[in-house]
């Protein structure tokens, strides 16, 4: 396990994953709340004619070069979405599908015109296809890292002002925050989270690794900072995951076992979270149902007794059945066992009969006082 | 004749992408018109999933179980979308984010264990090949066809079909789906039935043009003709026109440049959809901004009526009521003036005496317009 550790590839490709994690979960954090997911999905697409003008203009493989036509390529195309969203009547998920499918055509036209020259330099291209997290140099490393820091100090330092457009974007504009120039900004850093991943996840998947991660943290906090982290832990968890898997299974992409590691994290978190958690939803729900149906229940046997005004009213249980349409076996029987209600005999009749006690004719009293709907 | 039109590559290539085009488009159409164009871009990525279980199961990677797979896994995509959004943890567009990586990532996983080096591989179903689609061919009434043109072809002519005969429902339940509903129209299972056949045809489409590609050519035609036209016929035939004009160019710009086909195709609609966008005959940029233009230039000849109509007949009206006032009066540059003088010349709405400017009858009917609109008659 240690040797494993001290791998010099395996390494690399554990602190690649964990700044992937960190800027995707920070930016994706903000683009989920605004609404923005599919944006990562089209800026993801159109780093790839980037890439090849990166390398068209260094003549190798150089990452600086890459990344930064990446990054490009990627601003041009958010600026195209918002430029058609301005000037045409299209709806922005048409922009969004324009830029994404446009630019990633121009990609795969001048990747296949590099490939046909023959250019021996040209080899691993390819990669930033669905990522492969081998590849990854040192030297790769520290470029993905100072981008990294860079996005991190930038939320750092307007950390107000992101969550201040964020929420409440029209608020900031009459506060006089430059709210299209943050709009711009923050854009921008997604394109650059983009540019990180491209390595290890590919253009194509990475639109999960700016979404999922986010959406699995938002079910666990209300609180923007404490989502902000847990959005990075989680992209770093999926994404070390994801790297060392296919780091030592040979042949399995890097960027699909990334997105399937961060996608169980979601469906985890939809489903466990503390609060919002669908398990726990449905809990709540079936014990509020019960609840409901004795309170329910209760109203009933009160207002039988103060039909007959006899407080001593013996209700038949098939008739309280068919009051509510549902069997109230269970519901009388919690009311029992709260000492609201006492079984009782009406003879000559054989069946279960109920009464309410001295208990149950105060607690339906509080309740109808409660609801508005005193003895009137 | 017709032998020798199925032999050429060429003519099978070209026909493959416009059969693709049509195909795509039409579907296409209603996507763009419902905003929900981004589902064809979950649905592309989903179906490689679909198509490993289905190559798995069968061993078939094209034909009508591979169809039926997908429109199987484009529903899937559409229901688990839906589920996740009913659930109101998750907004609808995030949503679809999260459920098409990962179907594609598993269909990829797939792939990468159990197919390797057979037909399908990743590249295949992203990039695709359709610079090979005259190899797979197959005896049809004495001819021998390309797989991909039937396919594409029967793609083509069930989506025009549906649209054909459910064009009024459509029509309805894409611009007013709460009066469709209302009616009876059950618009929710149109859209699936929808949803069930840009799958089949992104399926149809994936060996020759590829997942992404497929995209564009749903997404981009519909999106040009919308800035073209207001009409919903003309939109789905103005679509087709612009994906099978985008496949004949892409193939020949292809071939010269030696790139891919299937991506130089997608390139087109971009181009066609740019020349749409700026020369537009209402919606285009250039005609917006001569509109915009030409409606100063008129605003200013109003100005000047105004101007001419409030001096006239004052002791200074010699003064402001000549050219060489009016840069200075109405902040207008020279050049501005001078424009907006001819033009007010030639519309008949001043004259000139001397120095002086005079409103002419129909000039000083303007400026009443604009300072006094409720002294006008009614129009009728």
């Amino acid at each position: 396990m240690i040797a494993f550790l001290s791998d010099f590839t395996i390494q690399n490709v554990v602190v690649g994953a964990m700044l992937l994690g960190i800027i995707s979960g920070v930016l994706g954090s903000f683009a989920v709340l605004r609404k923005q997911s599919l944006l990562g999905d089209t800026l993801s697409h159109a780093a790839l004619p980037g890439i090849c003008i990166g390398f068209l203009v260094a003549g190798s493989r150089s990452l600086p070069f890459l990344l930064g036509g990446a990054l490009l390529t990627g601003a041009a195309a958010a600026l195209v979405v918002l430029m058609l969203g301005r000037t045409t009547r299209l709806k922005t998920d048409a922009s969004l599908g324009i830029a994404l499918s446009v630019f990633f055509a121009l990609g795969i036209v001048l990747l296949t015109m590099i490939q046909s020259t023959g250019n021996a330099a040209q080899g691993g291209l390819e990669s930033f296809l669905f990522g492969q997290a081998a590849a990854i140099l040192r030297s790769d490393l520290y470029v993905m890292g100072a981008i990294t820091a860079l996005a991190v100090i930038l939320v750092g330092l307007l950390w107000k002002e992101f969550k201040l457009v964020t929420f409440d974007p029209q608020f900031a504009a009459t506060l006089g925050l430059p709210v299209l120039a943050l709009d711009v900004l923050l854009t921008t850093m997604i394109a650059l989270a983009v540019v990180v991943g491209l390595q290890m996840v590919g253009v194509v998947l990475m639109a999960a690794m700016i979404i999922a991660p986010a959406v699995a943290a938002r079910q666990w906090t209300d609180r923007l900072g404490t989502m902000v982290g847990l959005a990075a832990f989680f992209g770093m968890a999926a994404g070390v995951f994801g790297a060392l898997v296919s780091a030592t299974a040979r042949g399995l992409a890097t960027g699909p076992l990334i997105v399937i590691a961060i996608s169980v994290l979601v469906l985890a978190s939809l489903l466990l979270a503390p609060q919002r958690g669908i398990v726990w939803e449905a809990l709540r729900q079936y014990e509020n149902r019960k609840h409901l149906r004795a309170r329910q229940v209760l109203s009933t046997l009160y207002r039988l007794a103060a039909e007959h005004n006899d407080p001593a009213y013996r209700a038949e249980q098939g008739m309280i059945d068919a009051y509510h349409g549902f069997g109230t076996h269970a519901a009388l029987k919690r009311l029992e066992d709260r000492a609201l209600v006492t079984q009782t005999r009406h003879a000559p009749e054989t069946t279960a009969h109920w009464k309410l006690t001295q208990a149950g004719i105060a607690a339906a009293q509080a309740d109808r006082t409660e609801n508005g709907e005193d003895h009137a | 004749m017709l032998e020798a039109f199925f032999d050429s590559p060429d003519a099978m290539i070209m026909l493959t992408g416009a059969l693709v085009g049509i195909a795509a488009s039409l579907v296409g159409t209603f996507l763009v018109l419902r905003g929900a164009a981004m589902l064809s871009d979950a649905i592309s990525h989903s179906i490689v999933f679909g198509i490993i279980i289905v190559w798995l199961l069968t061993g078939q990677a094209s034909g009508p179980l591979q169809i039926i797979g997908a429109a199987l896994t484009g529903l899937l995509t559409a229901a688990l979308t839906e589920f996740l959004v009913s659930t109101r943890k998750v907004k609808s567009d995030a949503a679809i984010g999260l459920v098409f990586p990962l179907l594609f990532s598993i269909g990829v996983l797939l792939i990468n264990i159990y197919a390797r080096n057979v037909h399908i591989d990743q590249h295949t179903v992203l990039l695709g090949e359709i610079g090979f689609v005259w190899l797979d061919t197959m005896e049809l009434g004495g001819l021998l066809i390309p797989e991909a043109v039937i396919w594409t072809g029967t793609m083509a002519l069930l989506n025009l079909a549906f649209i054909t005969l459910f064009y009024k429902e459509l029509k309805l339940s894409t611009f007013d789906p709460a009066l469709a509903r209302a009616l009876g129209f059950m618009p929710g299972l149109l859209a699936y039935a929808t949803m069930g056949l840009l799958s089949g045809t992104a399926v149809a489409a994936f060996d020759s043009v590829g997942a992404i590609l497929f995209i564009a050519f749903v997404i981009v035609p519909p999106a040009a003709a919308y800035l073209l036209t207001d009409r919903l016929w003309l939109m789905l035939v103005i679509g087709c026109a612009i994906a099978i004009a985008s496949a004949i160019a892409g193939y020949w710009l292809a071939v010269l440049l030696n790139a891919s086909i299937g991506g130089m195709m997608a390139l087109m609609t971009g181009g066609f959809f740019t020349l749409a966008l700026l020369a537009g005959p209402r919606y285009g940029i250039l005609a917006q901004w001569l509109r915009r233009k030409r409606r100063r230039g008129e605003n200013a000849c109003r100005t000047l009526a105004v101007h001419l109509y409030n001096h006239e007949g004052e002791a200074n009206a010699s003064e402001e009521n000549v050219a060489a006032a009016l840069s200075e009066h109405l902040h207008w540059s020279p050049e501005q003036a001078r424009q907006t003088l001819l033009k007010s010349l030639d519309d008949g709405l001043i004259s000139r005496s001397g120095d002086l400017l005079v409103l002419t009858p129909k000039g000083r009917a303007t400026a009443r317009e604009v300072l006094e609109p409720w002294s006008q008659a009614p129009a009728n």
